[in-house]
Order: structure tokens, then C-alpha cells, then sequence
């Protein structure tokens, strides 16, 4: 990354770094593959405090960014954990602590304080999303009287046996409604799925008539549509960080390797069919850099070509970091296959990520969208 | 007046008055640069001569450019904020590349006072559109390996050899080239460059078709064409510094700080027609696997931009070498691009019927010639070298022409002297 950083910015993403390498090296986490949880709770409330879950929240709400421009902090810290593979629902704790903030709503401070101190987890059930027709939502929220009653399933759902918090999203007559239920709401089932990802844990969360009152809504009834198309933006952006931070590591152990790796009496480095590899490797990993830079930049500065220049990144480092990764097994030969070998931790993380909050399809369906929409207009 | 540097913004206000009252909407042929004959060619190339004077007039010229030469003196920022405002006008596409870059880039960078103020000035002025004559029948990619020659011959030089698909010498005026000054010493070491008139006895112009039909591209025949030693670039024998700079230049392409046209152009007659509105006339846009393609063409767009910005800011600050980056995924994601037209367009960007041509037949072209985006302007292969070893700095490959003579290197029979 980049950014022309504030010192600020730099010692947030410096205490960052020296916090994961401390916290969550790569051989204690291969070690805690079969762990429940994927990192211990002091982890996430010591990292809270380090103001992992507090850019993207307004300083009324107790919130702080470092430069002002929260998803730009928030991309370094991402960045951050991509490179070291660290685990923890980074893109989900802040986004709900976003739209809590957004939202105004007096009665979710206390949800809200408890998200940023890391002493409650949140998580997304995005059960209608920005890119699906509205027949494909798999969650709906009615209104009943003065209730609301949830019904549906979501998933992959990030740390959703932790969750303290889920905010869903689903489909309403007219629009799109979000809540904030709690975790412990009666009807609410969490079945753990098994993943790809060592550290990172993923459940399957199901509400089966779920009723709650109304004041669990985050924003209007039927009028979340462009809060939540927001917050996957949001999330976009620091997954794609993340991405980007799991491509460096892999390409630079990658070069590592090519130097120190000698066949038929020549380092691989030495072979042009392997060079010219390499060279296309650095071009999807500065594009990646700069995508991403710019997404965040967009999005900061609330820029117009922000929503789809979130859409070109979350869809090109989507699909460009899964194939650098795996390139980068393929330079390494039988080795880059092994569970001993640190790459796969970088090939996981990017490969979820292609996945969550959209795949590159999703995003390029949306940005034809948004194209058509624009053309249409001219 | 004072010698503080106008503010950015004060002088992007300025720029877009002058733009809005001075100039009209972009020209299909700004985009394409491709016109259907010469005689629409040639009133393009007059169109973009007066343009060029027009800004020149206007006070906006060589913005980048000192202002003893005619220019303004001011930041590549300041150029940037003219791009943005210039999106959606017309310009003088013509001198974009490669007359402002890499011709008068290198001339700034290596002309003596004299040769910059006779010719600076003039390119500002829309006087003079120069092309580059680096490649040659024998080889483009080796550039130091060329065998068009120059001798001394008193307070003049003479020039053999042959040059070649130098885009739009037909109707330029001059141009940059490299040439050999020295056969006994190692490639490198026995080039020069010279400032050449395309209109000089000695030189032919012959003009090469290429497969979509359209010939802007030449090959120059030189014999015994005698240049003053006035238009000798730089010591003899030490081209190759120029050169160097030169194809950094180069690579540089419509990224260089010196060049004047509108930002998100994309320069490709393939984006004649919007993917969207390709996929409208063959009848795909609902279709989904479509709309990922028309996702993902606008997606590698979006990249190709940010990549450029974030190069362009390298390139003043570490690696110079970083614009080889942007050069191979330029070309790659062009090929991309034009590959995702031509699916969208369906059969009818194959074969078509008369009523259909002017709707269809140019993206059919256009894929056809799709690898021209990675091998004009020094091939993608050479710059996949570049990253690997000047920015990676892996081992280079091994060459047959270290410390060898140039005489005596080994040449294909194209580069054989006779
Ligand atoms: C649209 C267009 C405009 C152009 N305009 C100009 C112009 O204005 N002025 C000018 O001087 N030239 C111009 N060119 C020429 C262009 O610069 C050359 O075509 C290019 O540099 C390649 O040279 P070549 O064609 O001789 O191919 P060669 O150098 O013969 O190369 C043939 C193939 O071998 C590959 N190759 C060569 N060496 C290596 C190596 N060491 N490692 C790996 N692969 C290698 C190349 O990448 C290429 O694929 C233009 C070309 C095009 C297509």
C-alpha cells in the first residue's frame, strides 16, 4: 500500500503488524487447526483496543479514525492481517459497528460499545444482497403488529457460533431491512461448518420464525437498501486489503524461493519461462495495490466513482489473488502443497475472500449494472 | 508578475472555462486515430495541427515544458488537472504519442538550447509532428542492435539504412532517430542519435498495409541522406544513454507528464462501441454470462487506470523501471478487453452483410489485431524481462553480443551488412 500515511496511520499499522507476528504466528495456528473458536477472546478484545473496530465509527459514538478517513485506516490494518494470515471477523465486526453508527439509533449504544471493546462479536447474515433479483434472498423480515418475525438461513457466516450480535439483512414488502438481533434470540440456530481456512471459523445461522420487537431495526423498515449496499462496500474494501496483504506474502516467498531453489545447476530465478511468470505476478500484485488504493480513496472521499471502483476490486483482486497464490504453489513445486509450508495460509485466505460479500461474478453483474444504468442515462 | 506557481485547483478553474468556450465534443477519430482513408486522414492531421495552435494560443501548451521553450513551467499535477478537464473534448490526438512523447520528452532531455529552441517551440506551436525511428527490418525488440548507419563526412553526416513501422512518417515532419556510429566497440557503445527531416533528399517513404487495411504504418529507405552535425543529439558514440532514457520515455506512453490528452480515453478503436452497447445489437445484454463480461471489461478499465496513477507517482519517486509494470498489464488487459468485444458481438463480428458493416466490422478487426497492444511500443516479452530483472533483479538472460564487436556479433540475414 501506498498511501502518502500520516505517522498516526503508520504506528496503527506498525502496532498492528507487531501485534499479529506476536499473537498469531503462522506455527501457532497450524498448531490450533482443530481449535473451536480459531483465536482466543483476549485476542480480539486486546486488538480491539489496539482501534481495530473504531475507524469507521462517528466520534459521537466513541469512534476514532486516526486520519480522519476511517476505511483508508482500516485498509492498512486489514492489509495487515492479510499478511500475516491473522484471523478474526475484521470485515464484520466494522461493518456493523458502521451501520450502528450510521443509524443513529440511541437504543444500539450499548451493542455498539460492546462491538468496538471487542468484548461481543457481530456478524453479518446478509440474506438479501446488492447483486440478487429479489426473489433470490434467502432471509425475510415482516412486520407483525409491532414485531418483526425473521425467517430464512444465511450462509457462510464469519465466527457465527462467537457472534454476541447478528445484524440481518433481509427482504421486506417494498425493500430491504436490516436488524441487530442478539445471538441467544429464541429460534435462532447456528450449525458450525467446517472451511478451508485453518483459523478462521464459519457457521451456517438459521431463523426460524424469529420474533422480535421493532426497535431491533437499524434503519427504516424497507428503506436499508442503500445502508447495506454501504456496508458491503465497506466490507469489499477491507476483504480486497486483506487480499492484497495475503498476495504480498505469497509473491514474496515466492521470489524467495525462485533465488534460493537450484535445478540443473541454475537458480530457478535464472529461467526466463519462470521471469516472465514472475513479471506477471508483480503486474497483478501493483494492480491489486492500486485498485484497492483507490477504492479506499474513493470511498473515503465519497467520491462518484466510488461504488464501482469497490465493484473493480472486490472482482480483480477476487480473482487475480487466487491466481498469483496459486501460481505461486505451482513455482514451488511438491513443497508448496504441504501443510508444513506457509504458503497455503496465503491460498486460503485469498480463496475465502473471493468468496465473501460477493464473488467476482456478483461484482461484475453489478458493475454492468451500474454501466447500463449509466448509459442509459446519457 | 510573481514567480509563485499557480495553485492546482486556480488553474483547473481556468482550464475548464477556456475548455468549455474553446473547445467542442471528442471526434470518433480522437478515439480511434484511424480514419477511413487518407484524404479523411489528412483533414485530421490539419484539424490537429490548428488544435494544437489553438491551445497554444489559448496559453495551455506544453504545461510540463519550460517555459523559454514555450511552455508554462508547471507540475505534472497541473498537467493532470488539464486531462480531467479535457475529458469529453476534442484534442489534438495526433501529437499525443509520439511527438510530445517520447520525441520532445527526449529532445527536453538532451537537445542542446539551440536544437530545443528551434524545435520545441514549434511541436507547442503544432508546427512540427515527429515520429521515433528505432525499429528496424532486422529487429525491433533488440533496439541497440541496429545497423542503419551514419558516417562523418566533414560538418555533415551520411545515412544508410532502413527504418521501419514508424506510425503516420507519410505525413510527419521529423524524426528522432538512432542510427550506428561505430562497428569496432560493443553494441552499446557505437550509437548516435540525430535529429532527421522526413522531407530530405534520400529518404523514401514507402507505407506498409497492415491486416485490417489501414496503412498508417511506413518503412523509410535512407540513402546517402546528409544531416549537419548541428542535428547530432548528444556525443558521438553515446546514443545509447539517450536511447535508454528514450524508451523510459516511452513506456511512459500517454502517462508521461508531457502529454495532453483527455483522462479515461481509452485509445483503442476496439471501444468504439461501449460493451454495452455491443451486447444491445447482438441481442446478449440480458443474458448473465454477458453482463459479467460487460462487468468485467469496465473492471479491467478501472484497473488499468489506478495502476497507471499509482505508476505514474513511482516513477517520480523509486523505480523508474516500475513503467515496464504498467506496460505489460496495459497490453494484457487490451487483449483481454478486445477479446471480451468480440464474444459480445457474436457471429455477426465475424461475418456480416453490407447493412451490418459499419455496426460489427470493426470489433472483428479489431481482434484480429488485438496483439498490437503487445508489441507496439516495445513488446510485452521485453517488458516481463524488465520486472524480472531490473525490478525483481533476477539473473539476466544470457546474450551473444557482451563485449563482442558489433561487427562481429551474430546477425538473422535481415541485419547482415552487404
Ligand atoms: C502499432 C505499432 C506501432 C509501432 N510504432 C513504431 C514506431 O513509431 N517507431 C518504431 O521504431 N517502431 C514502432 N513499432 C515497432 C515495435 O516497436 C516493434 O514491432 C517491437 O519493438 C518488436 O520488434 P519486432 O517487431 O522487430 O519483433 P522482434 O524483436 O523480432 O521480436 C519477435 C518476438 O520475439 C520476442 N522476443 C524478442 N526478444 C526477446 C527476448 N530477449 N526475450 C523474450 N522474447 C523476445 C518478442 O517479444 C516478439 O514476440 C510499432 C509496432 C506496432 C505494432
Amino acid at each position: 500500500m501506498w498511501h502518502e500515511l500520516t505517522s498516526d496511520q503508520q504506528l496503527l499499522r506498525d502496532t498492528t503488524a507487531r501485534f499479529l507476528a506476536d499473537r498469531v504466528p503462522l506455527d501457532r495456528q497450524r498448531k490450533n487447526k482443530d481449535s473451536a473458536t480459531g483465536f482466543e477472546p483476549d485476542y480480539w478484545t486486546s486488538g480491539a483496543e489496539l482501534g481495530w473496530i473504531m475507524p469507521l465509527v462517528s466520534e459521537e459514538n466513541g469512534g476514532l479514525s486516526v486520519s480522519g478517513r476511517g476505511i483508508v485506516d482500516l485498509s492498512l490494518i486489514a492489509y495487515e492481517f492479510g499478511r500475516h494470515s491473522a484471523p478474526g471477523p475484521l470485515a464484520d465486526c466494522n461493518v456493523v459497528a458502521s451501520a450502528l453508527s450510521d443509524s443513529g439509533d440511541e437504543g444500539h449504544a450499548a451493542a455498539l460499545e460492546e462491538i468496538m471493546t471487542g468484548s461481543a462479536i457481530a456478524a453479518c447474515c446478509l440474506g438479501a444482497a446488492p447483486w440478487q433479483e429479489p426473489g433470490e434472498s434467502t432471509i425475510s423480515i415482516a412486520r407483525d403488529g409491532d414485531d418483526l418475525v425473521i425467517q430464512g438461513s444465511i450462509k457462510p457466516v464469519e465466527s457465527a457460533a462467537q457472534a454476541g450480535y447478528f445484524l440481518v439483512t433481509g427482504r421486506s414488502e417494498g425493500g430491504v431491512t436490516q436488524a441487530l438481533v442478539p445471538a441467544s434470540t429464541a429460534g435462532i440456530t447456528v450449525k458450525n461448518l467446517k472451511a478451508i481456512d485453518v483459523s478462521r471459523k464459519f457457521g451456517a445461522v438459521s431463523f426460524d420464525n424469529v420474533r422480535v420487537p421493532a426497535s431491533v431495526l437499524v434503519g427504516q423498515f424497507g428503506g436499508a437498501a442503500d445502508a447495506v449496499a454501504m456496508q458491503v462496500r465497506r466490507a469489499a474494501v477491507i476483504l480486497s486489503a486483506e487480499s492484497v496483504g495475503a498476495m504480498e506474502s505469497a509473491f514474496a516467498m515466492t521470489v524467495d524461493w525462485a533465488f534460493d531453489r537450484y535445478t540443473f545447476g541454475r537458480a530457478l530465478a535464472s529461467y526466463q519461462a519462470l521471469k516472465h511468470r514472475f513479471a506477471d505476478l508483480k503486474s497483478w500484485l501493483e494492480a491489486s495495490h492500486a485498485v484497492c488504493d483507490s477504492a479506499a480513496d474513493a470511498l473515503a472521499d465519497g467520491l462518484p466513482r466510488a461504488a464501482e471502483t469497490v465493484c473493480a476490486a472486490k472482482s480483480y483482486i477476487g480473482e487475480q489473488g487466487v491466481e498469483l497464490a496459486q501460481d505461486c504453489v505451482q513455482i514451488h513445486g511438491g513443497i508448496g502443497v504441504t501443510y508444513e509450508h506457509d504458503l497455503h495460509f496465503f491460498l486460503r485466505r485469498v480463496t475465502l475472500n473471493r468468496l465473501l460479500y460477493g464473488t467476482p461474478g456478483d461484482h461484475r453483474r453489478w458493475l454492468a449494472q451500474m454501466q447500463i444504468e449509466k448509459e442509459l442515462a446519457a | 508578475m510573481s514567480t509563485e506557481i499557480e495553485p492546482v485547483e486556480e488553474f483547473r478553474l481556468r482550464a475548464r472555462e477556456w475548455i468549455k468556450s474553446n473547445l467542442g465534443p471528442t471526434q470518433p477519430f480522437d478515439r480511434t486515430q484511424h480514419c477511413k482513408d487518407d484524404e479523411e486522414e489528412l483533414v485530421a492531421v490539419a484539424r490537429d495541427r490548428a488544435l494544437q495552435r489553438k491551445i497554444f494560443d489559448g496559453g495551455f501548451a506544453g504545461i510540463c515544458m519550460p517555459k523559454e521553450y514555450g511552455g508554462l513551467g508547471l507540475t505534472p499535477e497541473h498537467n493532470r488537472a488539464f486531462n480531467e478537464e479535457l475529458a469529453g473534448h476534442e484534442y489534438p490526438s495526433r501529437f499525443a504519442v509520439p511527438t510530445f512523447n517520447p520525441c520532445a520528452s527526449t529532445i527536453l532531455e538532451f537537445c542542446t538550447a539551440e536544437q530545443k529552441a528551434a524545435h520545441l517551440r514549434a511541436i507547442l506551436k503544432g508546427e512540427e509532428v515527429w515520429v521515433q525511428l528505432l525499429s528496424e527490418p532486422g529487429g525491433g525488440s533488440d533496439v541497440a542492435g541496429i545497423t542503419t548507419s551514419a558516417v562523418r563526412d566533414g560538418d555533415h553526416w551520411v545515412l544508410n539504412g532502413s527504418k521501419v513501422w514508424t506510425s503516420r512518417a507519410w505525413w510527419a515532419d521529423w524524426g528522432l532517430i538512432l542510427a550506428r556510429t561505430n562497428w569496432d566497440v560493443p553494441k552499446h557503445a557505437g550509437m548516435t542519435v540525430f535529429l532527421v527531416p522526413l522531407r530530405a533528399p534520400g529518404v523514401e517513404i514507402q507505407r506498409i498495409i497492415r491486416l485490417n487495411g489501414e496503412s498508417e504504418a511506413c518503412q523509410e529507405f535512407f540513402t546517402d541522406v546528409r544531416i549537419p552535425d548541428s542535428d547530432r543529439v548528444g556525443e558521438i558514440d553515446a546514443g545509447w544513454t539517450i536511447g535508454t532514457r528514450w524508451m523510459f520515455h516511452e513506456r511512459m506512453g500517454h502517462n508521461s507528464p508531457y502529454v495532453t490528452y483527455p483522462s479515461g480515453m481509452t485509445l483503442s478503436a476496439a471501444q468504439e462501441d461501449s460493451p454495452v452497447a455491443i451486447a444491445r445489437k447482438s441481442g446478449k445484454i440480458d443474458d448473465p454470462a454477458a453482463r459479467e463480461l460487460i462487468g468485467e471489461h469496465r473492471e479491467l478499465g478501472i484497473v488499468t487506470r489506478a495502476l497507471q496513477g499509482r505508476i505514474a507517482e513511482a516513477a517520480t519517486k523509486a523505480n523508474k523501471d516500475m513503467s515496464a509494470v504498467d506496460r505489460l498489464f496495459r497490453g494484457v488487459a487490451s487483449v483481454r478487453r478486445s477479446t471480451i468485444a468480440f464474444d459480445l458481438a457474436g457471429a455477426g463480428a465475424s461475418v456480416w452483410d453490407e447493412e451490418e458493416e459499419a455496426a460489427t466490422d470493426a470489433i472483428g478487426m479489431n481482434f484480429l489485431m488485438r496483439q498490437i497492444s503487445c508489441i507496439g511500443g516495445g513488446t510485452t516479452e521485453i517488458s516481463r524481462n524488465v520486472v524480472a530483472e531490473r525490478i525483481l533483479g533476477m539473473p539476466r538472460e544470457a546474450s551473444g553480443d557482451k563485449g563482442v564487436a558489433f561487427r562481429d556479433v551474430p546477425k538473422g540475414p535481415s541485419r547482415s551488412q552487404g
